[in-house]
């Protein structure tokens, strides 16, 4: 500790748990933004990757609440946010509003997308996987051209409300730290603003990473147009990501209000290794060279190479770009505590490695959405493209 | 694979679909309503006659009740006698980030150079401060929670486990608190903590339990220079009218609009 | 227009999954929950029920009536009995099977007498090694009536901070009643009765202005020409004067 803290500041309330769930909440806003360029935009090239997109986002959706309830103190009145939600509190609506995405955006995306593969591998499939298949398509097997013809209409419009509703989703997010007058760290209008972009960044990039590692595992060649297109599109949410932070940055610097000297302090002291090191070089500006040089989209790119050399610089700026992107959502929750409210002092985060918060819980995780993308890939393969081709 | 070969059980149309779909659509939302009518009623809940007040307080009136507290900078002493009885009062743990209320000491030397410190809190009293240059301003701030009008903390409270009572004191139900913390992040003056071992939030009740027997909060009670004073905030004969009349007072971080209800006198611009 | 079958399908599973969360919410929401706000009003009442420690002075005073008045005539009327003796209420329900502690030694008294510079001015202070050392405070200050065994001569048994400051400037030899006039009633009712302060430039003059008769080693100025404007002590501190 080092100046003055209030007492009860001493320890910090929210913890990595905590650092964990805006992340993994943003790995699910970008994915299905990305699924919706394809779906809304008719972008085609990223094709190939947008039921991967839809399954990344489900499974880390399914595991986000697990932070939340390992960090409650009593995780078994957690059902009290949907009971009786204080209308007043960000942190209550967002229950529903991850309700409403859950069921409502991406499950019935997911739904009407495959329905009509769910039906034929029904009928193709025994035993248990054939129950399962049939209780998926929740009997409905109309599988004529008009119903198909619904589905794809169907999905499209999900996939526009999908598009406000994944920004909610994140955005609420940071409008639960930005909405805390008490924090100066915290409090500003361009927090949700700088959330949303970041975790359209982060999305992206994983969904890079998934793509190229499951072609990997499969062993089919990498689409490289699809993974130019995703490259450049993590450049142009980099770039405008970059511009919310710097702007936040100079903002501050300019009008250089009470808390501007604590906050330095933090910074010089606490986060120079989070937020210099780890968000701005590693997370941002080496990726953000690598593919400004190297993609071919941006103006035949400043420097020309092969595809593999290519595929090895996306995936390497991918992971710089997810490291960064943890870096930042460190910073705000984590940033945010180390600092008294009297201004006048700042205090340390001891990580545990073992308990029900700690380095071991967090990894664990991280880890479980890739398992359940794992078993989502077996029960509904991306790779089978009959309702797309139709399209 | 044949479209029609499906085994089950519920009916599949081939073909077009016929209108009889329509009319099956409506009898079933017809039947769900009518089975759902006595479930919605009684999710309506009528609303129950207003409670009394806190049942077993005789003669007790919240609603004629407003409460504040004034402190007075000049007069405390940094004795720390009132937060000892407040952690013996209400249970707090007797450690040393865990407290209903505290008292700050702020050093401002000759050079403008200001010292904050609050050992234990200020269970203890204090040592000799720890300057060697000449003091120019030396003073104790006893502090706790505002039991603000505009309370931040229960604003962000998601499933309305803390809350203001009508009397004006803003309380935490143990029982219905899911320990998420939010408040404990939204309060402005670092007045709530996380309890250790019922792992719900906790913070001063201006010792409600108190104040429904006519009693006045373990923290004025003990404090022996009257430094701090407690009444009510409206226009009722209490001493906390004497002292906002005669005092020009302050209250902490007024700019978060957060209208508290403790009211420092002869509070020093250096104090956050 | 016919409605789609995935329509009705997904139409009866949300249906059905908004029905078990009406019936849910209408079998686990308390009983008082909205009554007075958006909280459970039963809360204020498991509160309100905790029970306390502290009697409050008044309980002692239904008992101990003599001591009680004899506290509220002296030094101590503002400082309740639980001061000293701990929270009582388990002697209010039980007065014969617990007995309230009282500290006797040293160490209790200091919590608010020994000096600290922070304390405000005329709070009576002690050095609690300096005085009377080994000798419990009771011994001369009866708790419930506290006077000094003898009216203290020295203002810095109030004032130490002022007392201390002094004793190391260029005043030090100077008493404190060389500018201020203290009426013996001041030592009884501090706040009410207070001393005297030099009221121009000239009292100051009576040492420091030229030609002046006093001290010969006080530091002379032209008083008509020093920043005539000010008083002295706006920018001399008189307890410590090479400070400004």
């Amino acid at each position: 500790m080092q100046g003055y803290i209030y007492p009860n500041e001493f320890e910090l309330q929210w913890s990595l748990l905590i650092v964990l769930y805006p992340y993994i909440t943003g790995l699910v806003a970008g994915a299905f933004i990305l699924a919706s360029l394809e779906r809304v935009f008719n972008v085609k090239e990223v094709q190939p990757t947008y039921r991967l997109a839809l399954l990344t986002a489900l499974a880390f959706l399914l595991v986000a609440p697990l932070p939340l309830q390992g960090h409650l103190g009593h995780p078994e009145r957690s059902y009290e946010i949907f009971l009786t939600p204080n209308r007043q509190s960000a942190m209550a609506m967002f229950g529903f509003v991850y309700a409403w995405y859950l069921a409502v955006v991406l499950l019935l995306e997911i739904w009407f997308d495959y329905r009509q593969d769910m039906v034929r591998w029904a009928q193709e499939a025994h035993g248990a996987r054939r129950w399962l298949y049939r209780v998926l398509t929740l009997g409905a097997t109309d599988v004529s051209p008009g119903a198909l013809k619904f589905d794809d209409a169907a999905g499209r419009w999900i996939t526009i409300i999908g598009i406000p509703s994944a920004f909610l989703l994140h955005g609420y997010v940071g409008f639960i730290f930005g909405s805390v007058k008490a924090n100066p760290w915290w409090s500003s209008v361009l927090m949700p603003v700088v959330f949303l972009f970041s975790a359209i960044v982060s999305g992206i990039a994983l969904v890079l990473i998934i793509y190229m590692v499951t072609s990997l595992f499969r062993s089919r060649p990498v689409d490289m147009r699809c993974l130019d297109k995703l490259a450049s599109f993590l450049f142009y949410a980099m770039i405008v990501d970059v511009s919310l932070e710097m702007l936040d940055f100079v903002h501050r610097l300019y009008e250089s209000e009470e808390s501007i000297t604590i906050l330095s302090q933090m910074i010089e002291s606490r986060l120079f290794i989070s937020l210099i090191v780890l968000q701005l070089v590693v997370g941002t500006l080496i990726p953000l060279g690598f593919l400004g040089a190297f993609s071919p989209a941006l103006h035949r790119g400043l420097a020309r190479g092969s595809d593999e050399l290519r595929r090895l610089i996306y995936l390497t700026s991918a992971v710089l770009v997810e490291i960064g992107i943890f870096s930042i959502r460190w910073n705000v929750v984590i940033g945010g505590q180390l600092f008294s409210k009297s201004l006048r002092g700042l205090t340390v985060y001891k990580v545990e490695l073992l308990g029900l918060e700690g380095l071991a819980m967090t990894i664990a995780i991280m880890a479980l959405p890739f398992l359940i993308l794992w078993i989502l890939v077996r029960v509904l393969p991306p790779w089978n493209v009959a309702a797309q081709d139709a399209r | 694979m044949n479209p029609d070969d499906d085994r089950s059980g519920a009916p599949l149309p081939s073909g077009p679909q016929p209108a009889v779909d329509r009319r099956r659509f409506v009898e079933n939302a017809l039947k769900a309503c009518a089975a759902g009518c006595p479930l919605i009623l009684a999710a309506i809940r009528l609303p129950a006659a207003v409670a009394q007040g806190p049942a077993g307080q005789a003669g007790y009136d919240p609603t004629e009740h407003l409460y504040g507290m004034g402190i007075d900078i000049q007069r405390c002493i940094g004795c720390g006698r009132c937060v000892a009885a407040c952690k013996a009062e209400n249970d707090v743990p007797l450690d040393d980030h865990h407290f209903n209320t505290w008292v700050e000491r702020y050093v401002i030397d000759d050079n403008g150079e200001v010292t904050v410190d609050s050992p234990n809190g200020g269970f203890d009293g204090f040592p000799q401060p720890d300057t060697e240059s000449e003091i120019r301003r030396t003073f104790f701030v006893p502090k706790l929670c505002n039991h603000c009008a505009n309370p931040p903390c229960v604003q962000v409270c998601p499933v309305g486990a803390t809350f203001i009572t009508p009397d004006g004191v803003v309380l935490v139900d143990d029982t219905y608190c899911i320990g998420c913390r939010y408040c404990i992040q939204a309060c402005p003056y670092g007045a709530r903590w996380f309890h250790p071992t019922k792992h719900v939030a906790a913070k001063c009740t201006l010792c409600y339990h108190r104040l429904v027997k006519g009693l006045v909060p373990a923290c004025v009670e003990v404090c022996p220079t009257g430094a701090r004073t407690f009444g009510e905030v409206e226009h009722r004969p209490t001493p906390l009218a004497r002292f906002m009349r005669m005092n020009e007072v302050q209250v902490l971080k007024p700019h978060l609009n957060t209208r508290p209800k403790v009211y420092y006198a002869n509070l020093d611009g250096e104090v956050r | 227009m016919k409605i789609p079958q995935q329509v009705v399908r997904l139409g009866a599973v949300f249906s059905v999954a908004i029905a078990a969360l009406i019936v849910v919410r209408a079998l686990l929401v308390p009983e008082t929950f909205g009554d007075l706000g958006h909280y459970r009003a039963a809360a204020i009442d498991s509160i309100a029920a905790h029970p306390k420690k502290y009697a409050g002075h008044q309980e002692c005073a239904a008992c101990h009536d003599d001591v009680a008045s004899k506290r509220a005539a002296g030094n101590h009327r503002g400082v309740a009995c639980e001061v000293c003796h701990g929270p009582q209420q388990a002697h209010v329900d039980a007065p014969l099977d617990v007995k309230p502690p009282a500290p006797r030694d040293r160490g209790f008294c200091p919590l608010c007498h020994a000096y600290n510079p922070s304390r405000p001015t005329g709070f009576p202070q002690i050095d609690p090694v300096a005085h009377n050392p080994l000798q419990p405070c009771i011994t001369c200050h009866d708790p419930h009536a506290p006077v000094p065994p003898a009216v203290p001569e020295e203002c810095g048994a109030c004032h130490g901070q002022i007392e201390r400051q002094k004793a190391l400037s260029h005043h030090a030899n100077l008493s404190c009643v060389t500018c201020h006039q203290v009426p013996q009633q001041h030592k009884v009712t501090p706040r009410v009765v207070r001393p005297t302060k030099p009221t121009d430039r000239a009292f100051c003059g009576r040492c420091h202005a030229e030609g002046a008769s006093g001290r010969a080693e006080a530091p002379r100025i032209d008083l008509a020409e020093h920043n005539p404007r000010y008083l002295c002590w706006q920018c001399h501190y008189p307890h410590d004067p090479k400070t400004q």
